[in-house]
């Protein structure tokens, strides 16, 4: 049966370079002396340690957290001794520091605790799904790094029709999906089940690009003839960027998600294989999200090949596993080519988002190319998959005129990365739209300061004239006062004055005097009680008093 | 001829009135124009337009007193902005009031060297300094604008300004432009 498919604007055909790091199998990486993980691993609120420096942890216990919704709590990958918590490199493009927890690990190996297995899954209410997936740390493997449970939390109006397991892997050079697919394709199969139960989808659909067969053959075996009902693999062809989110469902769908919009307000929702696999080891196994498959690759890696790697392991620790010629190497690209970041300090741990390690010769680096103005080409609007115009944007950015960038939608930019690639001139146009959108979100952050310190400088203003106002009336009324007394010569003022006082007294008196609570409705004991004690004082007073 | 001049006359009351109804109706209280450009003041109330603080500076502003161009702390940002809301030229920021601030700071203050004057206090536009008489004072980090206005009255000279440090949230991609003449210098 074939599928119709659509197809996206533009897109570029890129040579692969996918075949040399995909190995038969994939190498399990030893533990590492020490593990680095940082605070915060995916999109949303940063997590808050709940160990302490010198506690002993143990495989799978968590080790920091959060309340928010938007956030998944970090676990140990291995068992070991907590040796800090402190500031270190992380895979930002920024190579600024951030919050780890460091782990001196043990070697042992030893899990937390009993774990939670449910093979029958399908006996699970869609709530205890989703707490089951969050618990176990998942989020989006396919780079973004989103919490899955929100992801597969719709919504009660919304009726999700379709479930779309992104499996194209579109970028060059990096397979870590194409060999999980082919490892694991039954842990695939089931966790997009465990997904399609959550959600109540009515279809399901693996999109696979045709430059991996061996990895849609071995999911084509896994799947059942009772499954083969709901689930279709698809084969797309390789055109990046087809493992775009919004890219994949046009191919897959033929619709377009507009502009403010998500898939799900189309009724669909994508995933990406590694979070399927991720989510049954965490549903039938009770596995926590602890490591995934890394691939270590590129022109200075002389074993390219993928690694099944714990969070936290350095960097360093892969290369040196792969055999890349370090004293070649000049640069390390986290991610692929095109949408890949530099990673300065080798020392940088991988995280629940890091595919790919790119490494490349000198040879390969070619950003030493100066830019030259650009001819008007426009290559790059006709290769732009979002259907942006890429020199418009150009123009804008560079003017920092950010109310037009935003006009001609910046924010819709999935920073591909074919328009700079296209570009005769090259120009580097990505980072001028990169540059764009952090400089306005930081003119909104900005924005938002001035209002607060405008109300702050407003309140106070309010407040010293407010005090100003009432010293005012406390110095009139002392200088009435002052009056008042000088005046007091006169006998009438002294006598009305004294009368004032009398009433006064007399007022607080009046006040003062307590009247007994609880006298009325007494019953006929108690009223004898009192009596009593009325007689008691009355014979005392008598006896004090003899005369 | 009379009959004209009397419609023509009539016209002119019913006109008259209606317009004088609707001043009186539709009366927009305060300026609405002063609030447009403080929304895009910077809202540090450090007074280096020559005005007391951001509200002032709007006034002047708008009743045409004062110039687009003397908000250092804004700078070009803001000179951009003001230009667009008010149908101006955007020009260069006027070096008399200061120039740009290119990096973020607020103040710390040495609490060993305080001796709790309130003086700082009192000069703070936004409440950021927090202490009483003779007690130890202390900035309010996420409160401080970086107005600097604290400084001077400060009579043991214990408060310094300091970059805000930038955290992973905060960093900006830098634009091509800026890495190519960081370059170009270097060369």
């Amino acid at each position: 049966m074939t599928r119709k498919l659509w197809h996206f604007h533009g897109g570029l055909k890129l040579k692969g370079h996918k075949q040399i790091s995909i190995t038969d199998s994939v190498d399990n990486t030893p533990i590492p002396a020490q593990l680095i993980l940082p605070l915060q691993q995916h999109i949303g609120t940063p997590t808050v340690p709940i160990v302490q420096v010198g506690d002993k942890v143990k495989k799978g216990q968590v080790i920091a957290t959060t309340q928010s919704m938007v956030s998944t709590p970090i676990h140990a990958p291995t068992s070991g001794i907590i040796s800090a918590i402190e500031d270190h490199p992380v895979p930002h493009p920024s190579g600024l520091l951030a919050p780890c927890i460091i782990i001196d690990t043990d070697g042992q190996d030893e899990w937390f605790e009993q774990r939670e297995t449910h093979s029958q899954f399908h006996l699970l209410e869609p709530e205890e799904l989703r707490k089951l997936i969050r618990d176990a740390g998942i989020v989006g493997l396919g780079g973004a790094g989103f919490p899955s449970h929100i992801k597969l939390q719709p919504g009660q109006s919304k009726q999700v029709e379709t479930l779309i397991l992104n499996g194209a892997e579109c970028e060059p050079w990096i397979s870590c999906d194409a060999l999980l697919m082919q490892q694991r394709p039954r842990d695939i199969i089931d966790g997009l089940h465990i997904m399609r139960h959550a959600i109540h989808a009515s279809k399901c659909l693996i999109g696979i690009e045709d430059n991996k067969p061996k990895a849609i053959q071995a999911l084509q075996d896994a799947l059942t003839e009772d499954e083969k009902q709901h689930t279709e693999i698809v084969t797309i062809p390789t055109i990046y960027p087809t493992g775009s989110e919004k890219q994949l469902i046009k191919v897959l769908t033929g619709q377009e998600i507009p502009s403010d919009k998500l898939p799900i307000d189309i009724g669909v929702i994508c995933h990406n294989v590694g979070t399927a696999a991720a989510i049954a080891d965490a549903v039938i196994r009770g596995i926590p999200l602890i490591s995934r498959y890394v691939t270590v690759t590129g022109t200075a890696t002389q074993q390219p090949h993928n690694l099944n790697a714990l969070f936290g392991t350095p960097m360093n620790f892969l290369l040196q596993r792969c055999d890349v010629q370090l004293d070649k190497m000049a640069r390390l690209l986290l991610g692929g080519p095109m949408m890949g970041f530099k990673i300065n300090n080798l020392n940088t741990p991988i995280i629940k988002t890091t595919n790919c390690l790119l490494t490349l010769k000198q040879e390969d680096v070619d950003d030493k190319q100066s830019a030259l103005p650009c001819i008007r080409c426009s290559e790059c609007a006709h290769v732009c998959p979002a259907q942006l115009l890429p020199q418009q944007l150009y123009w804008w950015s560079k003017a920092k005129d950010f109310d037009k960038v935003q006009d001609y939608n910046v924010f819709d930019c999935i920073e591909c990365g074919c328009c700079a690639y296209v570009c005769p001139s090259h120009i580097p146009l990505v980072q001028y739209y990169r540059a764009a959108k952090t400089e306005i979100w930081q003119q909104e952050r900005d924005k938002q300061k001035s209002d607060h310190a405008r109300q702050r400088h407003e309140f106070r203003q309010h407040r010293t004239e407010l005090k100003k106002l009432e010293d005012e009336q406390r110095r009139l009324k002392k200088k009435a006062l002052l009056k008042k007394t000088q005046d007091v010569n006169t006998d009438e003022t002294k006598k009305s004055a004294i009368e004032e006082a009398v009433s006064r007294v007399q007022e607080k008196k009046q006040q003062q005097t307590i009247e007994a609570k609880n006298t009325e409705n007494l019953t006929g004991a108690q009223r004898k009680q009192i009596d009593e004690a009325d007689a008691r004082r009355e014979q005392l007073k008598q006896d004090e008093d003899p005369n | 001829m009379l009959e004209a001049l009397l419609v023509l006359t009539l016209l002119a009351v019913i006109f008259g009135l209606l317009l004088g109804f609707a001043a009186v109706r539709f009366k927009v209280e305060g300026d609405p124009v002063v609030d447009q450009i403080n929304a895009l003041l910077p809202q540090t109330q450090c007074g280096q337009c020559t005005y007391p603080g951001c509200r002032p500076y709007a006034e002047a502003i708008a009743n045409g007193e004062a110039e687009i161009n003397q908000c250092p702390p804004g700078g070009e940002t803001v000179i951009v902005a003001l230009a667009d809301l008010l149908g101006r030229d955007a020009i260069p920021l006027n070096a008399e009031n200061g120039e740009a601030k290119l990096e973020k700071t607020v103040v710390i203050i040495d609490e060993q060297i305080c001796i709790g004057c309130t003086l700082c206090i009192q000069a703070c536009p936004v409440d950021a300094i927090l202490g009483a008489a003779k007690q130890m004072h202390t900035v309010i980090k996420d409160e401080c604008t970086g107005c600097n206005l604290c400084i001077p009255p400060c009579p043991v000279d214990c408060i310094y300004i300091i970059p805000l440090e930038t955290g992973l949230k905060e960093w900006k991609w830098p634009s091509p432009d800026a890495t190519r003449t960081k370059e170009d210098q270097a060369s």
